[in-house]
């Protein structure tokens, strides 16, 4: 049993990367390819919600950033996208003539990579820090990354000389290593990269959420008063986990970008970066597992409500937030793990009912 | 300058939009502690009761016609603040003491809203009625049975689905009948027409004009505020609210009735949200998307102005309008033509209406570098907010 649970992880891994590919047609693989990447998404929510409770309604700032870092380096590099002066071909339309400063340094592919991750996470320090020190929490802080969100969403959508506005940037007409991003090919590497990537952002969130780091998270989200009158400084800690959030979220929004063939503002919604809360929360937050399940089980139901019925899948979303919230708080995998389904066949005296203390229950409810 | 005073009175009015939309919020994000993200689709309900309203007037023509505003602004007020009274009742009842929860749940509630009111039909409201009441006989008939065994909770979620299912069977049934199936309102934005005692001005303050909505509005905001300070501080209600806002359990202990006092407070928050729609409406075209658009502006006003606190919220609503309309026209321009060359391009980068806003937000935030708890923080012992 204890073999068999250490083989899991692999066995998933081994299908994502060698079943899924044969067994699955190019659209299909994509869409997972998509889901995979939405995933790393939704494991860095779930390490400063889940783990650190700081309930974050503003990561599509992060993801749209590393999914532009990675569409102007494309744009750029592309012969066929090139307009008379060799910069991209829609800054002629608001008559630029000049590539704008900031995009020089995406001609380096080494700067282009580096930066897909650094950029969002210097943001999001800074964000961070900015809100973190000044002990803003709880719902504030949900506000005020709803604001920052607003703020970089309408300055992308404003700025059509600098990113193209609304349009965004399109990748896949665009070249890499002398082939169409948007070709079947292409489109199965990047499927290939998201897997094993997945798991990298997996043991990098398990490495955050582990040790005395970790313990400090559950600490701050728990009673971050209570640490601190221990003597503990929670704003570095929630700073970096924070940053490290946002360096996700930006790999994420890149791998996505390449696979969905483009980037714009609307990655910068305020619906979108909600949206990415309720994977975690369909998944189960508090565990690094959840969120990979939610992220793929809640996008695969919308790519088949949306295929079926398009008009329905607001409804169904609707209804996926309130079932979770009220009905299901330790989503999908909690659910499973924390005794939700034992109960469920206890109830109908399949299993036995689990051992209780009365005392503990007595006990364990709030004084509040 | 007379530009200059015209601007203000247009950022007066967008500022008395925003207080007229925050004010409800204000009473239930600051006397509740609950972030209601419909509250935004509340505002649309409103906005499309005046819909309603308007094409139910249309055909009486003449004098009535003109007087369909005032009638739609209560009822806007009515049937919001009964929604809201509802979704308290079902839904955020469960969740108090839980912020982050309620948030995301009222998020699916404004969108199961949006959708509803994209795609309603006479089909499917009664799709919707037939699986309710289904689902009220099932939950019925297994609790008369079944109530009393451990599995009985599951059974009834299951007796929910069944009827749900039912009612999905419903819809399709009643769509094939073409009458039932035309959407009310569909997707696209409805337009309501003024009526005509509003349209055009109002007289003059020396050479300005007096545009009657914008004054109109003005004066509605501010009517509404002094009914909102007046309901919470000498009506007996209001006493019972502010109390239940101090101390929960004392209150219940003194046989103040908490659980109505959530559902009152709750039912006027919407209502008012309601109203804001109406006079949206006045504004130009209205659609299901509404609520976004200012859901997160008025939030930013509660925090800017300190949360719970009906003075902050009028001041930050009105800067925020004001700054808002100044710098996104690109007033200043014009008024001072001949300003330093980098001053003039900054100016220029935010004279757009987004831009504006990007100004407006990062102001926000540096503001609450400064005073983090907005202008009129809560005073108060407690550690945690």
């Amino acid at each position: 049993m204890k073999i068999f649970q250490r083989l899991v992880p692999w066995i998933l891994l081994a299908i994502a990367l060698f079943i899924l590919p044969a067994a699955l047609d190019d659209f299909r693989l994509n869409l997972f390819g998509r889901y995979f990447s939405l995933a790393i998404t939704a494991l860095a929510i779930d390490l400063i919600w889940g783990y650190t409770g700081l309930l974050s309604l503003g990561q599509g700032i992060f993801f749209a950033l590393g999914g532009y870092a990675v569409a102007m380096y494309l744009m750029l590099n592309t012969k066929s996208l090139a307009g008379g002066n060799g910069i991209p071909k829609f800054f002629e339309n608001y008559g630029v003539d000049q590539l704008p400063f900031f995009w020089q340094p995406f001609w380096s592919p080494v700067f282009t990579l580096i930066a897909l991750w650094v950029i969002p996470a210097v943001v999001a320090g800074l964000v961070g820090w900015l809100i973190f020190r000044n002990r803003i929490k709880g719902v504030y802080f949900s506000i005020i990354t709803q604001a920052a969100l607003m703020v970089f969403f309408h300055f992308f959508n404003g700025q059509q000389k600098l990113f193209d506005g609304t349009n965004g940037l399109k990748t896949s007409t665009s070249e890499l290593f002398g082939q169409l991003v948007g070709s079947p090919d292409m489109q199965v590497w990047f499927y290939r990269l998201t897997v094993l990537l997945l798991p990298l952002a997996f043991l990098v969130c398990r490495y955050f959420t582990s040790g005395r780091f970790g313990d400090a998270l559950i600490a701050i989200r728990d009673d971050e008063s209570r640490l601190r009158f221990a003597g503990f400084n929670p704003v570095p800690f929630k700073t970096i986990v924070f940053l490290v959030a946002g360096a996700l979220c930006g790999i994420s929004g890149a791998l996505y970008t390449v696979q969905s063939g483009i980037v714009s503002p609307q990655y910068m919604s305020i619906s979108f970066s909600i949206e990415m809360v309720i994977w975690v929360a369909v998944g189960g937050r508090g565990t690094l597992v959840g969120p990979i399940i939610g992220a793929t089980v809640v996008n695969y139901l919308r790519s088949l409500v949306s295929e079926a019925l398009p008009e329905a899948w607001l409804f169904v979303q609707g209804a996926l937030f309130i079932f979770v919230v009220v009905l299901m708080p330790d989503g999908i995998y909690g659910w499973i793990t924390k005794g939700g389904f034992r109960t469920f066949l206890a109830a109908f005296g399949i299993a036995k009912k689990a051992k209780t203390y009365p005392q503990i229950d007595k006990e364990a409810i709030p004084v509040d | 300058m007379e530009l200059f005073f015209s601007q203000i009175l247009d950022g007066l009015s967008i500022g008395s939009v925003l207080l007229l939309a925050a004010t409800g919020l204000a009473i239930v994000f600051g006397l509740m502690g609950v972030i209601n993200l419909a509250h935004g689709e509340f505002m649309m309900l409103g906005a499309y009761v005046t819909y309603v309203v308007q094409s139910a007037f249309k055909p009486m023509g003449g004098v009535i016609f003109e007087l369909y505003f005032p009638i739609s602004l209560v009822l806007a007020f009515i049937v919001t603040a009964l929604i809201g009274v509802l979704l308290e009742r079902t839904l955020i009842r469960q969740l108090y003491g839980r912020p982050l929860e309620t948030l995301l749940a009222t998020w699916g509630v404004s969108l199961i809203l949006i959708q509803l009111i994209r795609s309603v039909s006479t089909a499917m409201m009664l799709g919707i009625i037939v699986g309710v009441v289904v689902g009220f006989l099932l939950s019925k008939l297994l609790g008369a049975k079944f109530s009393d065994k451990p599995f009985f909770t599951y059974l009834n979620g299951l007796g929910w689905a069944i009827a749900i299912g039912i009612g999905l069977i419903a819809v399709n049934l009643f769509d094939q009948i073409r009458p039932l199936a035309k959407p009310w309102f569909g997707p696209r934005n409805i337009d309501v027409t003024a009526p005509k005692w509003l349209q055009g001005s109002w007289g003059m303050i020396g050479t300005i004009e007096l545009p009657g909505l914008r004054i109109f509005i003005i004066l509605l905001s501010a009517l509404l505020l002094l009914a909102t300070y007046w309901f919470l501080n000498k009506s007996v209600w209001g006493l019972r609210i502010r109390a239940v806002t101090q101390n929960r359990q004392m209150s219940n202990c003194l046989g103040i009735p908490t659980d109505r006092v959530d559902s009152i407070t709750f039912g006027i928050g919407s209502g008012l949200a309601g109203v804001a729609g109406c006079a949206i409406t006045l504004l130009g075209s209205v659609g299901p998307n509404l609520g976004a658009a200012y859901i997160v502006s008025c939030f930013m006003v509660i925090v800017l102005g300190g949360v719970g606190n009906l003075l902050g919220t009028v001041l930050a609503s009105l800067l925020l309008g004001i700054i808002q309309s100044v710098i996104g026209s690109g007033t200043l321009l014009t008024i001072f033509p001949d300003m330093p060359l980098a001053a003039k391009g900054v100016i220029e980068f935010f004279a757009t209406t987004s831009m504006s806003l990007v100004l407006v937000f990062i102001f926000i935030i540096v503001f609450l570098q400064f005073r983090p708890n907005g202008m009129f923080p809560q005073k108060g012992r407690s550690v945690d907010a």
